[in-house]
C-alpha cells in the first residue's frame, strides 16, 4: 500500500516548499551583485593589440560573417603594412572564435566584457581605438592559457545556496 | 449604499453596540465602516506583499524588492501602475454590464467583513445569523465574475466565468456542511457568538471541518489549485481578459479581499478568531489572518493546478460525502454530549477519524483522475 497517494505526496511537497522558503535564493541581484563569469569567455568584444598586428588581414578572411573590415596601405619606407580601418560589426558577430585562433601573430582577443548592449545598431560597429585593450576591458584566457591564468576564478550561483541566510 | 440598505433592515438584530459609544448607533457604523475598508485594503496591500514575497522565496527567487524597504512599497507601485493605464473597453462588449462587474464583484467582498469580530462586540453589524449572510453575501461575487465574462464579449472570459459559477455552486456545498458542524458545537450562527464559544479553538474539535473548509473556501475564492476561472495557460486570463486599468484594479483587488476574507472567516470559526493571551485582540485576529493567508500561499506555490472535471469530482466525490460523515459525526457528539464532558478524548478521537477518513475515502472511493498521474 503506498502512502504517497493518500495525501503523503502532498505533505512530501509542502515540506520541500517550506525548505525552499528557509533556504538561500537562487539568485543574483545583478547591478549590485555579480558573478565572475568564465576566465575563458567568448562574447562578442574583440581586442586588438596595436602594435603587434601586420594587418595580414587573415581575422576578415576567416571569419564567417564577413564582419570584420580591415583596410591597409602600404608602408614602403618601413617595408609594412599600416592598418588604416579595422572595424568589427559586433551586431553579426557569432561569437565562433575563429578569427582569435587564426591571427597568427596574437594581436586578436576576446574581451572579458560580457555588457555589449548599446541603444543604436550603428554603436555595435566598433573601431580600431574602441578595441584597445583597458582596465575596463580586459582580455578574454580564450585561446591564451596564460592570459587566463591570470584572471579571477569563475564563480557559481550553486555557492550561493548553501551559504546561510 | 447596499451597506445602508442592509444596516437600515438588519436593524433589530443589533446585539453589540458598546453601550457607552458616544453617538450610538451612528457613530458605531460610521467609525466600523471606516475600519472595515481601511482594514480591508491595508491587508490586500499586506497579503499582496505577503504573496509575491513568500512565493519567490518558496521558488528560490526572491520577489519584488525594489520599491521602499524590502520592496514594501511593491503594491503601492502597482496600484499607481494599473490606475494610470488607459481604460480599454472592447468595441462588442456589453458597456454597462463591462462597467458594471467589477463593482458587483467588489461589494460583497467589502460586505463580508460587517460581521467578522476585530474584538469582543467590536464588528460592524453582530448579526445574529452572521454566518448566513457571509454564506448569502459572498456568492454574489460570482455575479460580478459572471457579468465580467459575459459583457466582454470573449469567449475565453465567457469560459472563465462559467467555471467559476459551476466551481462555486459546487464548492458551496462542502462549504456550508463544514460551517454546520462549527455552529453546532457554539450553538449560535453569529461570528462573535461563536468566536465567544471557542474555549478551546474549534480546529482541534473540527479537524476534518477544517480541511474541508480550506480546500473548498480556496475553491470559492479561485485561489491555486483551484484557479481554473483565470488559468492563464488554457484561457488567457478567464474573465478578467478584457480588463485594463482601473476597472482590473478592482478585480485584482476583489481576488485578494476574498483570500483575506475567507482567512478571517476560517480564524474566526476554526482558530479562535481574536482569542489569545498577551496580546490585544485585533492584533492577535491580525496575526491569524495572516498565517491561514500564509498557509493558502504555501499550498499555492506546492500544487499543481487541477483540471475542470477534477475539480467537479473532488467537489462532489470527495468534499460532499466527507462534508456529510463530518456532519454526521459531530451532530453525534453534540447531541451525546460528548465534546463538553469528554473534549480532550473527543479531539483525540477526531483527528484519527480524520486520518481515517481521508485515507479510506482515497483508498477506495476517490482519487484524483484515479490516480492516473499521465492524463
Amino acid at each position: 500500500m503506498k502512502f504517497e497517494r493518500y495525501g503523503i505526496g502532498i505533505a512530501k511537497g509542502l515540506t520541500v516548499t517550506i525548505r525552499h522558503l528557509l533556504r538561500h535564493p537562487t539568485v543574483n541581484q545583478y547591478p549590485e551583485q555579480r558573478l565572475n563569469i568564465s576566465r575563458r569567455f567568448r562574447g562578442n568584444e574583440l581586442i586588438w593589440n596595436r602594435e603587434k598586428c601586420t594587418g595580414c588581414g587573415t581575422c576578415a578572411k576567416t571569419c564567417p560573417q564577413g564582419a570584420i573590415e580591415i583596410v591597409t596601405a602600404t608602408d614602403m619606407a618601413e617595408n609594412k603594412y599600416i592598418v588604416d580601418k579595422y572595424e568589427i560589426d559586433t551586431g553579426y558577430c557569432i561569437q565562433c572564435g575563429l578569427c582569435v585562433e587564426a591571427c597568427p601573430y596574437e594581436a586578436l582577443y576576446f574581451s572579458h566584457n560580457f555588457e555589449c548592449a548599446r541603444y543604436r545598431r550603428g554603436e555595435l560597429v566598433q573601431g580600431k581605438e574602441e578595441m584597445l585593450e583597458t582596465p575596463q576591458r580586459k582580455v578574454s584566457g580564450y585561446f591564451y592559457p596564460d592570459k587566463a591564468q591570470k584572471l579571477p576564478g569563475q564563480t557559481l550561483l550553486v555557492e550561493k545556496i548553501t551559504e546561510k541566510r | 449604499m447596499m451597506i445602508v440598505d442592509f444596516i437600515a433592515t438588519g436593524q433589530g438584530h443589533f446585539q453589540a453596540i458598546p453601550p457607552d459609544w458616544p453617538g450610538g448607533f451612528w457613530w458605531h457604523w460610521l467609525f466600523f465602516t471606516v475600519v472595515v475598508i481601511g482594514f480591508v485594503l491595508t491587508m490586500v496591500m499586506g497579503v499582496i506583499y505577503i504573496e509575491r514575497r513568500g512565493m519567490g522565496r518558496m521558488q528560490s527567487r526572491l520577489g519584488p524588492n525594489r520599491t521602499g524597504p524590502f520592496g514594501l512599497l511593491q503594491p503601492v507601485a502597482d496600484a499607481v501602475k494599473v490606475l494610470l493605464k488607459e481604460n480599454i473597453v472592447p468595441a462588442a462588449a456589453d458597456k454597462l454590464v463591462h462597467w458594471l462587474a467589477p463593482v458587483v464583484a467588489f461589494a460583497p467582498a467589502l460586505m463580508i467583513f460587517a460581521v467578522i469580530p476585530f474584538s469582543n462586540g467590536a464588528l460592524l453589524a453582530d448579526l445574529n445569523i452572521g454566518i448566513l449572510y457571509i454564506v448569502a453575501i459572498s456568492s454574489v461575487s460570482t455575479v460580478g465574475v459572471f457579468m465580467a465574462g459575459w459583457g466582454s464579449s470573449n469567449k475565453y472570459s465567457l469560459l472563465g466565468a462559467m467555471r467559476n459559477v459551476a466551481a462555486v455552486v459546487s464548492y458551496e456545498i462542502p462549504l456550508v456542511l463544514a460551517i454546520v458542524g462549527v455552529v453546532l458545537i457554539a450553538g449560535s450562527l453569529s461570528m462573535n457568538q461563536i468566536v465567544v464559544a471557542q474555549n478551546i479553538p474549534f480546529i482541534l474539535l473540527q479537524p476534518l471541518g477544517f480541511l474541508l473548509f480550506f480546500a473548498a473556501g480556496c475553491a470559492e475564492i479561485n485561489r491555486s489549485p483551484f484557479d481554473l476561472m483565470e488559468a492563464d495557460s488554457e484561457i488567457v486570463a478567464g474573465f478578467h481578459t478584457e480588463y485594463s486599468g482601473m476597472k482590473f484594479a478592482m478585480f485584482y483587488l476583489v481576488e485578494y479581499a476574498e483570500a483575506v476574507a475567507i482567512s478571517a472567516i476560517i480564524c474566526t470559526l476554526f482558530l479562535g478568531g481574536w482569542k489569545g493571551p498577551l496580546l490585544p485582540p485585533w492584533l492577535w485576529f491580525i496575526i491569524k489572518v495572516m498565517l491561514v493567508f500564509f498557509a493558502m500561499v504555501w499550498t499555492r506555490t506546492t500544487l499543481p493546478r487541477i483540471r475542470i472535471d477534477q475539480l467537479m469530482a473532488f467537489a462532489w466525490k470527495f468534499l460532499f460525502p466527507m462534508a456529510i460523515i463530518n456532519l454526521f459525526i459531530t451532530a453525534l457528539q453534540v447531541l451525546a454530549g460528548w465534546l463538553t464532558q469528554l473534549m480532550w478524548a473527543m479531539i483525540i478521537v477526531n483527528f484519527a477519524v480524520t486520518a481515517f477518513m481521508v485515507l479510506i475515502w482515497s483508498r477506495f472511493f476517490f482519487r484524483l483522475g484515479w490516480g492516473r498521474i499521465e492524463v
